[in-house]
């Protein structure tokens, strides 16, 4: 279990008990928190579950598959912790894990 | 217009039905909401019943929109294993099948569609299936495996993943297709040729120009398939994957106007305003190709499920989308965007003997759709010049060592 803050481009956080197993995509998309959108459910198809990585948790979070990252290098408002949030996988490591979600999904 | 306090009657919980309920409370409507679903468990993802979870790497909580208590909680009353029967306009209200009736400001159709049966002998018969739903996934995990044989009838998307599932399962698997090709419907000759070279090299055999006469079978159960030209195909199951049909009866019945599906405008409103339809069952405009059609995917049933949830609670529609959707095989990524109406030119971009490779389907400098294999630059870059409708220089797209971020014109 990890306690993941989700915060809304607007600055409106939510803060989630998620657990261990399941993606920080899976804990805000079974919690109607707005802002990732996940079409594809989790397959790394579409891009739209990017958040921004708090700083202090980017090396916990570990690396992106060279599939993500060729998603991120062609989706919008990319930054150097951006990360598709269906490809992080969800452990205790990451009890207080803060990600940010960008401004839209398309 | 919109009206906070309104109740929203849902006829539908499958992936649009369950968005739309979801994605009302987070608009911040305050009304009720009624969610009728035929299935006895609440709103779930399709497309891993013929991926993921066939091959039990997904379970049914991770298959789940949301858990079961979500409804409760934001007071969506989920009525489970319950079908609309009739839609009475007049009256605003909806007859189920428990002989209730339900009454509704709102009305919002996500009755899907529903999987195509052969007409021919022994369709009836144990064994013979389709994979439209949680429990026709459950039958068919339960049936296949190591020493059984599989027989695909129809060789489209859905086919082809099964095939793949079945491999993986360890079954024998054979695909019979009525074209001389796979994928004829829905894909140019070069992805055709590949697919079939990729499932014959992970022991799919296949039937081309094989059309099904009729299932045979002992003791009720399934033994084989009888094809046109007299060859008995013998097999331990069957699944039937030719194609859907909308579930738009209701919407006829009660006078809605109808074409290959229920016709909606851009808020996926039908011609009663206080009815909206979503989802594969919706006859919906598509501005970039300036034509109307019914789409069969997630990314439809989610976009829709926004459309009319932003209409309702009167907030600004999204911005218009690119149809698009994708498809696991064995380790290959299929993701496709746009369509490929009128098109006059097909150019191939990388090798598809290297398994990493686009079909960019163009007319004129316009791209209408790309199919990529293992390619997500192609899928994304692709997916954006469509939406844009911007000229590419053919030179610079057929070129992969140029990055897709230069082939715009």
């Amino acid at each position: 279990m990890a306690k993941i803050t989700y915060i809304e481009h607007d600055g409106t956080e939510h803060v989630i008990d998620v657990k261990n197993g399941l993606t920080v995509m899976e804990g805000a998309v079974k919690n109607n928190i707005p802002g990732i959108d996940a079409d594809c459910g989790g397959a790394c198809a579409c891009a739209t579950c990017h958040v921004y990585v708090d700083e202090a948790w980017r090396d916990k979070t570990g690396t992106s598959s060279a599939m993500e990252e060729s998603m991120l290098d062609f989706a919008e408002n990319v930054e150097p912790n951006s990360r598709l949030s269906c490809q992080i996988k969800v452990s205790d490591a990451l009890d207080g894990l803060v990600v940010r979600m960008p401004e839209s999904q398309h | 217009m919109s009206d906070p306090t309104a109740h929203v009657v849902i006829l539908g919980a499958g992936h649009a039905g369950g968005t739309a309920a979801a994605l009302l409370r987070q608009y911040g409507h305050e009304g009720p909401i009624t969610l009728v679903g035929e299935e006895p468990i609440p709103p779930y993802q399709r497309p891993p019943l013929s991926k993921a979870w066939l091959k039990g790497e997904a379970d049914a909580d991770s298959l789940a929109l949301k858990p079961l208590e979500f409804y409760a909680e934001h007071n969506i009353d989920f009525r489970a294993s319950t079908i609309a029967v009739s839609i009475n306009r007049g009256a605003k209200t909806v007859a189920l099948s428990d002989g209730s009736s339900v009454g509704y400001d709102v009305l919002i159709i996500a009755t899907g569609a529903r999987a195509i049966a052969l007409p021919i002998p022994g369709a009836d018969l144990t064994g013979v299936m389709f994979l439209r739903t949680a429990a026709d996934a459950e039958t068919l995990k339960a049936t296949v495996g190591p020493g059984k044989t599989l027989a695909v009838v129809g060789g489209g998307y859905i086919g082809l993943e099964v095939a793949a599932s079945g491999r993986a399962l360890g079954a024998d698997v054979v695909v019979l297709e009525r074209e001389p090709r796979l994928l004829a419907r829905v894909a140019c000759e070069t992805l055709s040729d590949f697919f079939k070279a990729q499932h014959e090299a992970h022991g799919v055999s296949f039937e081309l120009g094989a059309t099904a006469a009729a299932f045979e079978g002992v003791d009720g159960h399934v033994t084989g398939v009888r094809l046109a030209d007299g060859r008995l195909i013998a097999c331990d199951a069957v699944v039937v994957g030719v194609g859907a049909a909308p579930n738009d009866e209701l919407a006829k019945d009660c006078g809605l106007e109808t074409a290959r599906g229920v016709v909606v405008d851009l808020d996926a409103r039908t011609s009663d305003p206080n009815i909206f339809a979503i989802g594969d069952v919706a006859h919906r405009p598509m501005p970039i190709y300036g034509r109307m059609f019914r789409m069969e995917s997630v990314p439809n049933a989610l976009e829709q499920a926004k459309q009319a949830a932003s209409a309702i609670v009167g907030r600004p529609q999204p911005a218009g989308e690119v149809p698009w959707q994708w498809s696991d095989q064995y380790d290959l990524k299929l993701q496709i965007a746009g369509y490929a109406f009128d098109v006059d030119e097909i150019l191939v971009r990388g090798d598809p003997a290297s398994a990493k490779f686009a079909v960019f389907h163009l007319k004129g400098d316009l791209v209408q759709s790309v199919e990529a294999i293992n390619s997500p630059p192609e899928f994304m870059m692709g997916k954006q010049l469509i939406g844009a409708r911007r000229p590419v220089d053919k030179a610079r797209l057929a070129d992969p060592t140029v990055s897709m971020k230069e082939v715009a014109v």
